[in-house]
């Protein structure tokens, strides 16, 4: 079976919501959107307290080409724009909305029909995606349209459908395969027009056997789309070890996979961009897992964006007494929350309650230079070095040894028997690295 | 909402592996070889066993404690593992007291003087034993012939070693195919019938931990295989030429202390290169060390001293010996 060639881990896969059918979770009193929600720009806020707005309806316009629209998920009155602290531990601008009823915009086809033929262009796809809101949904939420424009001078000649799902705990993607198949299919097609290329992969690690045989039966109908199972391995669903798992080519350190002319959709981006291609509804919406051992009913769950966590946690039984941490995300690249006031956004794939006697880091003890941080590597780092460098302030040797490649997937701190915390100071060096490049270019 | 969770980086979740596992993890894989050991050599390598291992402990504790006063970290296993190992490159019937300064030497001088765990540039056993064999060689070099479980701890019956007789018999300009009969036939030799140090005999005992340093992921096979390897190169090499100057390579292999030394001394972690690439390279690197030694030194054994001096370019390798990264080169497959 297909993999990624070197390092990677296979941590517990606790996938304890697999099973689980997706539901709606139910309209919460009132919402907080925050106004960045991706990468890149910010959006700018269009509407002003007291407007009255329908789900589905733009509240903040996008800023430049790589921005994205944000869109009211609920309909009600606009209580508020004021600063909130969201999922990154930094405040930022959100647009409150107190809910009432639940009015769309009437352009979204609120049907269930399920429309095959696709009537836009390979542009007014993109367009569409742009004026939807879509961003990557895998988690990185880099604007979809941006990865859609093809620039002049490059070529892209496969689309690759990224099911791996390779994070513990999280089967939002996997449920969404099941369950939504058909518009997963179509939204690769979708993908493929707009990318105008022949060829769409669909990979999926293989403790997802339903939903390949699923994907399988159902691509059957969909020209140009194949689906293969991977073996299972951490960091699976990162760009460039799927890229090299399913189609042997190696992205060059510091590229874009259009280098190798391939680009990477997220299964959950193929929803959206089916949604927003075929029934018009943008991004408000999104397949949310929420689980951890201790909570008493935990599932996946159709939220509304803005909706903030505590709503979410009382739909899956409460918080349990034992809880020690918060993810947002998976538990080898997600994000611990400051509090459950946080909102969900377009890139929060699921939220895990750790309990309190997982939460706490072990004692940090010296390094016995044993090189499993080396041999778990997806990128073959070094990372004890690269701790080492960024720990003494060797910035300049960390940069030769290519601290700015490391995509901060985890396996390093992971495998570490001394407890070390190795990616904490991998982070550190990196982001100074890219400091000192920036002024280079600067002066 | 008064709950206070923990905020931290990511991964928020650890991998079960730790320090003190891995080196229990090696502990388990020297026991084949150290009830081998009781069973030829008898009461000796019991004793000699247990004196290394306590008196390396109390070094580290005392050292630590006091010396250092830092917290205790003895139960982390690197004591334990130095103690075993140094006591399995030792003959049965060594003094008390040799054993003792060979503990001390190990872990207070090689040890401990560097920064302790984790910061020593050479193997602590076999700084110790080298050590011991330089400062004793009289007592370093007269090995017990195996006598079965009974054996008391001084009154065993002494022999030269397979690789002693070579090296003398061909110095006196006997042939291979003479002093062949006067060792061990290869299946002795793989089971440990024969004189040496206590751990180093039972070739079996010794491949048995092996395999469970691979199967607990303790180790890669890059160092341990590329040292077997290029002993059978380079030895194969000569033997070829002329059979009757030089043994075979499964003598060299099974003789001695090259599977002690592959899989247990040179796969040390902190005194081993740090990527696959590089312990090939040091592997080879001790091969060729130990058949240079073994066939133009001054010692019938090498092991020792060619991990030793291969250990010294440890730092070099691993600043500019480098695994290739991902996306370095350009490839379209």
């Amino acid at each position: 079976m297909k993999t990624f060639p070197v390092g990677g881990v296979h941590p517990p896969e606790n996938k304890l919501t697999a099973g689980i059918g997706i539901r709606y979770l139910p309209l919460p009193a009132s919402v907080a959107i925050p106004v960045s929600q991706h990468i890149g720009e910010p959006a700018v806020a269009v509407v002003s307290k007291g407007d009255s707005v329908k789900a589905g309806q733009v509240i903040a316009q996008s800023k430049g080409f790589v921005s994205s629209n944000i869109h009211a998920s609920v309909s009600g009155t606009v209580n508020k724009i004021d600063m909130l602290l969201d999922s990154t531990g930094f405040r930022q601008t959100a647009v409150f909305i107190d809910t009432e009823g639940d009015e769309w915009v009437e352009t979204i086809d609120r049907s269930d029909e399920i429309p095959v033929e696709i009537k836009l262009s390979s542009e007014e796809i993109i367009k569409k995606c742009l004026e939807s809101g879509i961003v990557g949904l895998g988690g990185a939420t880099f604007p979809s349209h941006v990865k859609l424009t093809v620039p002049a001078g490059k070529r892209c000649d496969t689309l690759i459908i990224n099911g791996a799902e390779c994070e513990p705990y999280l089967t939002s993607d996997h449920r969404l395969m099941l369950e939504r198949g058909k518009e997963v299919l179509i939204g690769t097609t979708i993908l493929m027009k707009a990318l105008k290329v022949s060829k769409a992969l669909i990979g999926i690690e293989s403790n997802k056997n339903d939903a390949v045989d699923h994907l399988k039966m159902l691509a059957a109908g969909f020209q140009g789309v194949t689906v293969h199972p991977l073996k299972v391995k951490y960091p699976q669903g990162a760009e460039k070890q799927l890229i090299k798992a399913m189609i042997n080519r190696e992205v060059p350190s510091g590229c874009l996979p259009l280098e190798v002319n391939a680009v990477v959709h997220n299964v959950g981006t193929a929803f959206a961009v089916y949604e927003a291609v075929q029934k018009n509804k943008p991004l408000f919406e999104r397949v949310v897992t929420i689980t951890g051992k201790s909570l008493s009913r935990p599932g996946n769950y159709f939220v509304r964006t803005g909706t903030s966590v505590r709503n979410l946690i009382e739909a899956a039984g409460g918080l349990p007494d034992d809880t020690g941490k918060i993810i947002s995300g998976g538990p080898m690249m997600g994000k611990a929350l400051p509090n459950i006031e946080v909102p969900v956004v377009k890139g929060t794939s699921g939220i895990i309650l750790i309990p309190r006697s997982e939460s706490e880091r072990t004692e940090v003890l010296p390094c016995i230079r044993c090189a499993k941080c080396v041999s778990a590597c997806a990128l073959n780092l070094e990372p004890y070095l690269l701790m080492t460098l960024s720990e003494k302030g060797n910035f300049e040797r960390a940069e030769r040894e290519r601290i700015t490649d490391c995509m901060e997937c985890g396996c390093c701190s992971y495998v570490c028997p001394a407890g070390r915390p190795l990616l904490d100071y991998i982070r550190l060096g990196k982001s100074t690295v890219i400091k000192m490049a920036r002024n280079r270019v600067m002066n | 909402m008064s709950t206070l969770f923990n905020v931290s980086l990511s991964p928020h979740i650890h991998g079960n592996e730790t320090t003190q596992k891995l080196m229990f993890g090696v502990v388990t894989a020297l026991i084949p070889a150290f009830l081998t050991s009781v069973f030829f050599f008898g009461y000796g390598a019991l004793i000699v066993t247990s004196i290394s291992v306590a008196s390396c402990l109390l070094f580290e504790y005392i050292i630590i404690r006091f010396i250092f006063s830092k917290p205790v970290t003895i139960t982390d296993g690197s004591a334990l593992v130095t103690g075993l190992l140094l006591a399995f490159n030792l003959p049965s019937n060594i003094p008390v007291l040799i054993i003792v300064i060979g503990s001390f030497i190990s872990i207070a001088v090689a040890k401990l003087t560097f920064g302790g765990l984790g910061n020593n540039p050479f193997n602590p056993a076999l700084v110790g034993r080298v050590f011991m064999l330089i400062s004793f060689p009289v007592q370093m070099t007269s090995w017990p012939v195996p006598a079965g479980l009974g054996t008391g701890y001084t009154d065993a019956v002494t022999g030269a070693t397979p690789l002693a007789i070579i090296k003398e018999g061909i110095k006196n300009g006997e042939s291979i195919s003479q002093l062949m009969t006067q060792i061990p036939t290869p299946a002795q030799m793989f089971l440990g019938n024969m004189g040496g140090s206590l751990g180093e005999v039972a070739a079996v005992a010794l491949l048995i931990g092996f395999a469970w340093l691979l199967f607990r992921k303790i180790i890669t096979w890059h160092v341990p295989v590329s040292i077997i390897g290029s002993i059978s190169a380079f030895t194969a090499l000569f033997w070829f030429v002329n059979p009757e100057k030089y043994a075979n390579p499964l003598f060299h292999i099974l003789a001695g202390g090259v599977l002690l030394g592959a899989i247990f001394m040179a796969t040390d972690y902190v005194t081993s290169p740090m990527n696959p690439r590089a312990m090939v390279i040091y592997g080879c690197g001790i091969g060729i060390l130990t058949v240079i030694i073994r066939i133009w030194g001054a010692y019938p054994e090498g092991v020792s001293f060619a991990i030793l001096i291969m250990n010294a370019f440890v730092p070099l390798m691993n600043a500019y010996i480098k695994p290739k990264r991902f996306g370095e080169e350009v490839k379209n497959g």
